[in-house]
């Protein structure tokens, strides 16, 4: 993707805006890339399902380049973390071929959509089991701490709804007992699934959990590129100057359903003219725009450039082939003379 | 010299600590502590930082088990009671055991669960849990009945790049003694004939073995040899070994302290039906422990778990088809 000209001639503005366009840069990719795959999932070529991140690309990215794994640092993404993947530095191609099912993929099929990873890279490949990913990264971090990798730091990202389940509470509770680097990123879209926050907690917004569990809370306004950006850079650099695991409540509205198979019927129209329902996406090019940061110009044609690398990327992927049931190991152990696979019955 | 079950456990522990810097053991109350059982007991002040005490819960303590594997580590987890390890069955079974099929990177971790009754354990201290983790692709689940196996099966346990869950018996912790530790043993993955027999055998695992050796020595005075087989591993079963047994004897009894609806029992019964039918002179039969929760009074306990007595009488019945 090309850079714009950025005009502002004073270095710090500078590089924000340098940050934020390469931010915004990453949620378009993000957005056009789920817009391409949910169609391919309409047209019946992706199978399971496809899960979208509208609405939450700005508090995505923001935790994703927030993180640097040329440095260590380990990334827990959740299903609607397309921009973080990307802003963390996982490649599009291996999204694309994780949905559409090529063995090329990093899950060589046996996996799919939002469930890839790259263990050496850090990324976790997540699970579906909401809240047991944060104390997967916990580990790492852990690790680290025992072989001496200083400097490295964690984040997860998970939604409202996942702060119900123990594993949640199991994992902050260890990690402040741990006093770990962690970043701890809760997108409250204001819905699981279709159950509204009512009915998933009580308090008046989740970042109170954080005096509970003796650790740093902030809660913002995720619908603003700028103030996800300077939170999770603040964040992360208190978290690797040992102040502990770092709570960020994100407020926004996801602007999809929970899946492509979900029309979403429960999210009013009203939901959306409320306070933290609107585009994240709009409200950064506005935004890039009424600062000079990049014209119209700039952003068309940055959105073709990245319409085009979607296209070859699904297109790649397609053309890849899918997994041989007759080639498969059908073996889940790395220890070979213990696996049961030659069972005879 | 003797040496206990528990010691053995303890010094397997202190071994792998000795032998790899990369391993490390995390629990409730093994630190300084050594563990509800003293399993851990010394550890934490012969390695300092390596034997570290978890918060009450099992969830993130396998969690971040796994996670720290991925930088090299051999975490090896006591859960207190092998009951409690239902709290962390999500992490084992779900992400432990999916990371290498999914992934290929391995995920050496050893869960430690101290399993199986003792007098007034009751419900919730007393499971046994091995055909749980033992139906899930990607976990190999150990069960030793010998001092010897307690040690060197730990110890293969840690070596293993896989998940493992090592399932010690409470009940042998302290009653179950050694001459001394073994410098070498069967690997795991291959069962051990207890006691060489040839009228019936019976297949069974951990505490239990010594309840069938009893049974045995009993129906040796009626004239009866009976052929022991000690799986050690449940995950794989050495289904060779078992087979070879029941041709020497055509009668098969599985005795397990498990709850009876599946489980090891009903995995052996179907292999031998399934692939040695010709072998058997009478119908396979098994033994478990009664369908219902554990009982506390000792008096109920005793006979909610099969025992040599129970396991005499299965045999007596089978060897009169």
């Amino acid at each position: 993707m090309a850079e714009a000209d950025i005009k502002d001639t004073n270095p710090e503005s500078r590089d924000s805006a340098s940050k934020y366009q390469t931010a915004f840069r990453y949620m378009l990719l993000a957005r056009i890339f789920e817009e391409r795959a949910a169609s391919l999932y309409r047209a019946g070529k992706i199978m399971g399902g496809v899960f979208m991140g509208k609405g939450q690309e700005a508090f995505s990215v923001g935790l994703g380049l927030a993180l640097d794994h040329h440095r260590g640092d380990v990334y827990g993404p959740l299903i609607r973390d397309q921009a973080g993947r990307l802003a963390f530095g996982e490649p599009l191609i291996d999204a694309a071929r994780t949905y559409l099912g090529s063995v090329e993929g990093p899950m060589r099929a046996r996996d799919g959509n939002v469930h890839r990873g790259n263990i050496a890279m850090g990324l976790i490949p997540m699970i579906s089991h909401l809240g047991s990913h944060i104390s997967v990264v916990s580990g790492r971090l852990i690790g680290k701490r025992f072989t001496g990798q200083t400097g490295a730091i964690g984040g997860v990202c998970i939604g409202d709804g996942g702060t119900s389940t123990g594993a949640f509470h199991e994992a902050l509770n260890q990690a402040a007992v741990e006093k770990l680097p962690l970043i701890i990123a809760v997108a409250d879209n204001q819905f699981a699934y279709s159950t509204p926050t009512s009915r998933q907690f009580a308090c008046k917004d989740l970042v109170d959990k954080a005096i509970g569990y003796g650790i740093e809370g902030h809660s913002i306004d995720a619908t603003d590129l700028s103030l996800c950006l300077d939170t999770f850079e603040q964040a992360a650099t208190r978290a690797r100057d040992g102040q502990g695991p770092q709570l960020i409540i994100g407020h926004l509205l996801r602007l999809c359903g929970h899946g492509e198979h979900d029309d979403a019927c429960y999210i009013s129209a009203e939901k959306k003219q409320q306070a933290f329902g609107g585009d994240c996406l709009d409200l950064a090019r506005q935004q890039l725009i009424e600062q000079d940061w990049a014209s119209l110009t700039d952003i068309e044609q940055w959105t073709a450039k990245i319409q085009e690398e979607v296209e070859q990327a699904t297109s790649s992927a397609q053309r890849e082939p899918g997994p041989d049931p007759f080639q498969e190991s059908w073996q889940a152990l790395s220890t070979q003379r213990l696996a049961e696979g030659h069972t005879r019955a | 010299m003797s040496i206990t079950y528990l010691e053995a456990i303890q010094a397997a522990q202190d071994r792998a600590l000795a032998q790899n810097e990369s391993v490390y053991i995390y629990g409730q109350d093994v630190g300084s502590f050594g563990g509800a059982f003293k399993a851990t007991k010394n550890l934490a002040a012969k390695y300092p930082g390596r034997v570290i005490d978890a918060p009450i819960s099992e969830d993130a303590m396998v969690g971040s088990a796994i996670g720290a594997t991925a930088e090299g580590m051999r975490p090896v987890l006591e859960m207190q009671f092998a009951d409690f390890s239902t709290v962390a069955i999500n992490q084992i079974c779900n992400q432990a055991a999916t990371q290498f099929w999914r992934t290929g990177v391995p995920c050496p971790i050893t869960v430690r669960l101290p399993s199986g009754g003792t007098e007034g354990g009751g419900p919730f201290h007393s499971q046994s849990m091995e055909a749980i983790y033992a139906q899930y692709p990607g976990l190999i689940v150990l069960t030793p009945a010998t001092v010897e196996d307690a040690y060197s099966m730990l110890l293969e346990a840690i070596a293993i790049d896989d998940p493992v869950v090592f399932c010690e018996h409470k009940y042998l912790y302290y009653h179950l003694k050694a001459d001394q530790l073994p410098s070498k043993n069967l690997p795991v993955g291959k069962a051990r004939i207890a006691r060489a027999g040839k009228h019936a055998t019976v297949v069974t695992y951990s505490a239990m073995v010594h309840e069938a050796l009893r049974a045995a020595e009993a129906l040796e005075e009626e004239g009866w040899q009976i052929e022991i087989v000690d799986l050690r591993s449940v995950k794989p079963i050495d289904t060779d070994t078992v087979l070879a047994s029941v041709a020497r004897t055509g009668r098969l009894l599985c005795v397990s302290e498990a709850f009876p609806w599946g489980g090891v029992n009903a995995e052996v019964i179907a292999r031998v039906t399934a692939e040695g039918f010709h072998l058997l002179d009478a119908p396979p039969k098994r033994l478990n422990a009664k369908d219902t929760p554990i009982p506390f009074h000792p008096d109920l306990w005793k006979t909610h778990r099969p025992a040599s007595q129970s396991i005499a009488a299965s045999l007596r019945e089978l060897l009169r088809y």
